[in-house]
C-alpha cells in the first residue's frame, strides 16, 4: 500500500528495538471482549484507477452542469471560479498545514486569516469578524447564543420566518437543549419581515433578520437596527448570498450589531451543500464575546510584524466549559479561498460582477411575469424571487427537466399554503439563452 | 544532519518578503475574467444601493504572486513530519483531492430533488454504512462540520434521548484527559461537566465512575485510546454502570487511528461516537478546517439521528424527513460533503486489509519512538502507549528550558512541533504522533533531532531560548496581541 512506507523487515526490526514479539503484543491493552469477532465486511483495496471508475460511475448519477442547468440557489449559487484559485488552494503548504497555533512555521495561513478577517469586514461593514464558523447555518445559531452571552438578563430571540427554513432548523436544533426561547416574526405582502410583532416581545436579546432573505427580497435593514435597539436588543443579519454586498448596502452601515452568514458564492464550488464558509462579524464592543478564532497583528523579539491566533482566553481549548463555543476545526482553506476570490475580483470587479448578477434575475422575472406569472411580494428583490402562476408550472417543470434544465423551488416543503409557489434563481452563470428557455416554456 | 550543525533538513528556504493584499494593486485592475453581460441592464432603487466593499483591484498575477509567497512561509505534512498529538497529521492522499473535484459532485446542488441526485446520495449511504462497518456501531450521519461539531450532534443526540425518557440530566462526567471540545460541546447543551480523574497508571477507574455516576447524570464522555495514549481497557464494565444508571457513553473518536479493524467500539460499550474524518481519514487540515464530523450510534439511538437521514429501500436513495424524534439539523445541508468524499476515497482505497495495518503502523510507530527517547525526555506513562506518547521537560527544566523551547528548536530542525502542554494533566507535556504514514528512516531521523536537542538543552540552553531563528519570523509576541487586539488592517 502506497501510503504505508513499512517493509516486512522494517516491522521485524522496530518490534525488535520495543522488545515485543507482534502486533498482538502491541495491542494487549484491548481485552478480547472489546475487539472486532471477524475482518471489517469492507470491499477489497481500490487502485487508483479502480478508485475513479468507481467513483466516475457514482458521479453520473447526477443532474448537473454542462450538460444540465441548474437555476436553484436557496443558499448555493453558481458563479464562475477564476482557475487561478483551485490552482492556489490546492498548494499543499496551505492544504495540507494544521491550525497555526506554532505561527512562526503558519505566517502563511496567518497572515491569509488576517487579510480574510480584514476584507470580509469591509464586505459586511463591521469592525471586526472572525476566521470563520462553519457554514451560515451554524453561525446563525451561535450569533444567537452571542446575542444572549451580552444581554445576560434576557431570554428570547425572535428571528424572521423568511430566514432560510434550514438555518430556523439548525437553530431551533441548538436552542432545544437550553431555556431560552425562539419567536419567528411573519412575512409582509412585500415579503419583507413584520418588524412590529417583535414590538410586544419582552426579554428579547436580538432581532435577526436574512438579507437578502430566502424569497430573495432585500430588507430595510435600518429598521431592523431601530426596532432592535428601540428594544435594547441586539440586530442581526444574515446571508446566504455574499454577492448581493457587492451592490447592496452593507449591513455595518445599518448599524447591525452582528452579520454573519454564508461565503459559498465567493470562489467555492456547491459541493451538494459542504463545505461553504461561515462569514462572522460583529461591532468591536462584542469581540471578546465571538465564537471562533481570531488572528491578530504582533511581533516578533526583533521587532518585526507577524500574526498569531488571539483572544483564545473566549476558545474551548483554554476556557473548556466556560468558552464562547465548543468550535475547533473551523472552514480553514475556505476562508483563504474566500479571500483569494475577493482579491481576484477587487472592489471595481465585485460590484460589476454583483450587478451583473441582479440584471440577470430582474430579466428573468421580468420575462416570467410577461409569460403570466405573478410575482408573490412586491419588495426588491436580488438575484431570487418567488412567483406563482394559474398555469401548472410542475408540468412546465417537467418539460424544462426534458431539455435539461432545472428551474424553480417548490416552498410547499418549506412553508404552508404555499405549493403554488417557486423560487427561481439566476446568476451570471446563467445564460440568456437558457433563461429564455425557461420563459417560453411558461409561455406556451 | 544534528542540530547546532549549520545543516538540517528543511532548514534553508526561500522566504520572500510579501506585503499585505490591500498594500498592493492599482485601482481598475481585475484578477478574473467577467463575462460580457448578455442581458440589459435593470433598474434599480437607488436606495437599496451600499456604495460597494473597498477592496484592492489586483491582477491575476499579483494574487498568483501574493499567495505563492504566502505559501512559502507554512509548513505542510507534504513538507515534513508532523507528530501533533491527538492530531493524527497522516499524508493526505492526492487522488482524494482529484475525486473531490469530479463535476458530478462538485457541481451537485444541494436541493435537487432526490432522483436527480442519487449519485452523491448514494456516496453518503455508502460512507454512512463504511463508518458503522468499521466503528461495529449501527448508524450514522454525515451531517456535523467537524469533530467538536459531532460531539455537539452527540450531546444533543444524548439530550434528545433523555427528554423522550422524561429523564431530567444536568451533569455529565468527563475524564480530565478529555479535550477542551468535550466540556464545551456539553456545557451547550446544558450538561455540567463532573470531572474524573485518571489513576496512577493514566486510566478510569470504575469504581470512581460508580461513585460519580448519580440519577442526574446523563452519561460519560470517553476519549479512547486516551489522550495519554493509552487504551482505556476498562472500558466496558464503565460503560455497564454508566447504563445501569440509565445514562450513556459517548465515545470521542479522536484517537480511531489507533482502533481501525480492531477494537468494536459497540462491543466497548459505547452508545455514541464521532469521527474526525481529518484526522483517521486522510482528509487535509487546511489550516483548521473544514474538517468533517460524522457520527455513529446504537440501533436504540437511530431515531433520533439529524434530519434528513440518507437511507436506500434497494432501488433508491431518499431523503427521509419524517422522523418525529430526530434531534432536528445541524448543518444548512448535508455537511461537508466535499470533505467526505476524501475520506470515503481512502477507506475504499484501503479496504478492510490496509485500514487495519494503518492502526498497527500507527501503534508500532509510536512505541518505537517511546522507547528511543526513554530517558531522554520524561515519559508521562511507561506502559505500552497506541498511537501517541506522552512525554515533558521534566528532565529538561534543571536546565531552565522548557516544553516550548524544544519545540521551537524543532521547527529550526525542519519538523512541526509535537502537540505540547496537553494533556493538561502532566506538566509540560509533549505528546508526539507519528502516524502510520512515517517510514522508519524518518523516525529514526527525529529521534535523533530530538536526543541532540536533549543534549543542547544542557550544553548550549540559549540556543533553544533563541529558537527559532531560521524562519520569516522569530518567536511573536502573544500577550501584546491579546491585550490590544489588532484584527484588522489597512483604513
Amino acid at each position: 500500500m502506497r501510503y504505508l512506507p513499512h517493509t516486512e523487515d522494517d516491522i521485524s526490526r522496530m518490534f525488535q528495538a520495543i522488545g515485543l514479539k507482534g502486533f498482538d503484543e502491541l495491542f494487549a491493552a484491548v481485552p478480547a471482549s472489546c475487539r472486532h469477532d471477524a475482518p471489517l465486511d469492507l470491499p477489497a483495496p481500490k487502485s487508483e484507477w479502480e478508485l475513479i471508475d468507481y467513483m466516475n460511475e457514482i458521479q453520473a448519477q447526477m443532474a448537473v452542469g454542462p450538460s444540465y442547468h441548474v437555476l436553484i440557489g436557496a443558499g448555493r449559487y453558481h458563479h464562475h471560479i477564476p482557475c487561478s484559485i483551485p490552482a492556489l488552494m490546492s498548494r499543499s503548504e496551505f492544504l495540507t498545514a494544521y491550525t497555526p497555533y506554532q505561527s512562526e512555521m503558519a505566517q502563511g495561513t496567518l497572515q491569509g486569516l488576517f487579510e480574510y478577517q480584514t476584507l470580509t469586514a469591509r464586505l459586511l461593514g463591521v469592525e471586526v469578524a472572525n476566521a470563520s464558523m462553519y457554514d451560515g447555518a451554524s453561525g446563525l445559531a451561535e450569533a444567537l447564543l452571542m446575542s444572549l452571552r451580552i444581554k445576560k438578563k434576557e431570554t428570547k430571540v425572535a428571528i424572521s420566518s423568511a430566514i432560510h427554513p434550514h438555518y430556523r432548523e439548525v437553530v431551533r436544533t441548538y436552542f432545544a437543549p437550553t431555556d431560552f426561547e425562539v419567536i419567528e416574526l411573519p412575512v409582509l405582502a412585500d415579503g419583507r419581515t413584520d418588524l412590529s410583532a417583535a414590538g410586544d416581545i419582552e426579554g428579547l436579546a436580538a432581532v435577526a433578520v436574512q438579507s437578502p432573505n430566502f424569497f430573495g427580497v432585500v430588507e430595510d435593514l435600518s429598521a431592523v437596527s431601530a426596532t432592535a435597539h428601540d428594544k435594547k436588543a441586539l440586530s442581526l443579519v444574515v446571508f446566504t448570498e455574499a454577492m448581493a454586498y457587492g451592490l447592496l448596502k452593507r449591513p455595518g452601515s445599518c448599524d447591525a450589531d452582528i452579520v454573519c452568514g454564508d461565503g459559498q458564492s465567493f470562489g467555492m464550488s456547491r459541493e451538494f451543500g459542504g463545505p461553504g464558509l461561515g462569514m462572522f462579524g460583529c461591532k468591536q464592543a462584542y469581540v471578546r464575546n465571538l465564537p471562533g478564532r481570531l488572528v491578530g497583528k504582533t511581533q516578533d523579539v526583533d521587532g518585526k510584524t507577524g500574526y498569531v491566533l488571539t483572544l483564545a482566553t473566549r476558545e474551548q481549548h483554554i476556557r473548556r466549559e466556560k468558552a464562547t463555543s465548543n468550535i475547533c476545526s473551523n472552514q480553514g482553506i475556505m476562508t483563504l479561498i474566500a479571500a483569494m476570490y475577493m482579491a481576484s475580483m477587487g472592489g471595481t470587479g465585485l460590484r460589476t460582477l454583483a450587478r451583473q448578477n441582479y440584471d440577470k434575475a430582474e430579466y428573468l422575472k421580468a420575462g416570467l411575469l410577461a409569460a403570466g406569472g405573478r410575482l408573490t411580494y412586491s419588495g426588491p428583490t436580488y438575484n431570487e424571487f418567488v412567483m406563482e402562476f394559474d398555469c401548472d408550472f410542475a408540468a412546465i417543470q417537467k418539460r424544462l427537466l426534458e431539455k435539461k434544465i432545472v428551474a424553480g423551488l417548490n416552498l410547499g416543503q418549506f412553508y404552508e399554503n404555499s405549493s403554488n409557489k417557486w423560487l427561481f434563481c439566476a446568476t451570471e452563470t446563467a445564460s440568456r439563452k437558457v433563461l429564455d428557455s425557461v420563459i417560453e416554456e411558461v409561455k406556451a | 544532519m544534528i542540530p547546532g550543525n549549520q545543516i538540517g533538513p528543511g532548514r534553508s528556504g526561500l522566504i520572500m518578503e510579501e506585503p499585505l493584499l490591500w498594500e498592493r494593486g492599482a485601482k481598475g485592475r481585475c484578477g478574473m475574467s467577467i463575462p460580457e453581460s448578455d442581458v440589459p441592464p435593470a433598474q434599480i432603487d437607488d436606495s437599496l444601493l451600499g456604495e460597494g466593499p473597498n477592496f484592492p483591484d489586483l491582477s491575476e498575477v499579483d494574487v498568483v504572486r501574493h499567495y505563492t509567497h504566502l505559501s512559502l512561509w507554512n509548513f505542510g505534512v507534504d513538507t515534513g513530519m508532523y507528530p501533533l498529538g491527538s492530531c493524527t497529521m497522516k499524508y493526505n492522499p492526492k487522488i482524494n483531492e482529484q475525486i473531490a473535484a469530479m463535476p458530478g459532485f462538485a457541481e451537485a446542488h444541494p436541493m435537487l430533488p432526490d432522483e436527480l441526485c442519487q449519485g452523491t446520495l448514494r456516496l453518503i449511504y455508502e460512507m454512512q454504512q463504511a463508518l458503522c462497518t468499521i466503528s461495529g456501531l449501527d448508524a450514522a450521519t454525515l451531517q456535523p462540520a467537524a469533530g467538536a461539531h459531532g460531539e455537539l450532534t452527540g450531546m444533543f443526540l444524548f439530550a434528545a434521548y433523555h427528554k423522550s425518557k422524561g429523564n431530567k440530566k444536568s451533569k455529565i462526567l468527563m475524564p480530565d484527559t478529555a479535550h477542551g471540545t468535550n466540556p464545551a460541546s456539553a456545557a451547550l447543551c446544558g450538561f455540567k461537566p463532573v470531572k474524573i480523574a485518571v489513576n496512577e497508571n493514566g486510566l478510569l477507574n470504575a469504581d470512581e465512575v460508580r461513585e460519580l455516576m448519580d440519577d442526574e447524570t446523563a452519561g460519560i464522555m470517553i476519549t479512547n485510546p486516551n489522550t495519554l495514549g493509552l487504551f482505556e481497557s476498562n472500558i466496558r464494565e464503565i460503560a455497564d454502570i454508566v447504563h445501569e444508571k440509565g445514562g450513556l457513553v459517548y465515545g470521542d473518536g479522536a484517537n480511531m487511528n489507533a482502533m481501525m479493524g480492531i477494537t468494536d467500539m459497540k462491543k466497548c460499550g459505547v452508545d455514541v461516537m464521532h469521527w474526525n474524518v481529518h484526522k483517521t481519514l486522510s482528509t487535509p487540515h487546511g489550516g483548521g478546517g473544514p474538517g468533517a464530523g460524522p457520527v455513529c450510534v446504537v440501533k436504540e439511538l437511530e431515531k433520533f439521528l439529524p434530519s434528513p437521514h440518507i437511507t436506500f429501500d434497494g432501488k433508491m436513495y431518499h431523503r427521509r424527513t419524517d422522523l418525529p424524534d430526530s434531534l432536528g439539523r445541524v448543518h444548512s445541508f448535508h455537511g461537508n460533503f466535499g470533505v467526505l468524499i476524501k475520506a470515503y476515497s481512502y477507506v475504499l482505497s484501503m479496504g478492510e486489509e490496509y485500514l487495519r495495518r494503518a492502526s498497527e503502523l500507527a501503534v508500532l510507530n509510536a512505541n518505537y519512538i517511546k522507547e528511543k527517547l526513554r530517558g531522554y525526555y520524561y515519559l508521562a506513562q511507561d506502559a505500552v502507549c497506541m498511537h501517541e506518547v506522552v512525554f515533558s521537560d521534566k528532565f529538561q527544566t534543571e536546565y531552565k528550558v522548557s516544553t516550548l523551547d524544544i519545540a521551537k528548536r524543532l521547527m529550526d530542525c525542519g519538523y512541526h512541533p509535537p502537540t505540547i502542554y496537553f494533556p493538561l494533566i502532566v506538566h509540560g507535556a509533549i505528546m508526539i504522533e507519528p502516524t502510520e504514514t512515517e517510514s522508519l528512516e524518518d523516525l529514526d531521523e527525529f529521534i535523533e533531532v530530538m536526543k541532540a536537542i536533549a543534549e543542547e538543552a544542557k550544553t548550549d540552553p540559549d540556543l533553544l531560548h533563541n529558537s527559532p531563528q531560521r524562519y520569516k519570523v522569530r518567536r511573536l509576541d502573544e500577550t501584546a496581541a491579546a491585550r490590544n487586539p489588532r484584527l484588522t488592517g489597512g483604513q
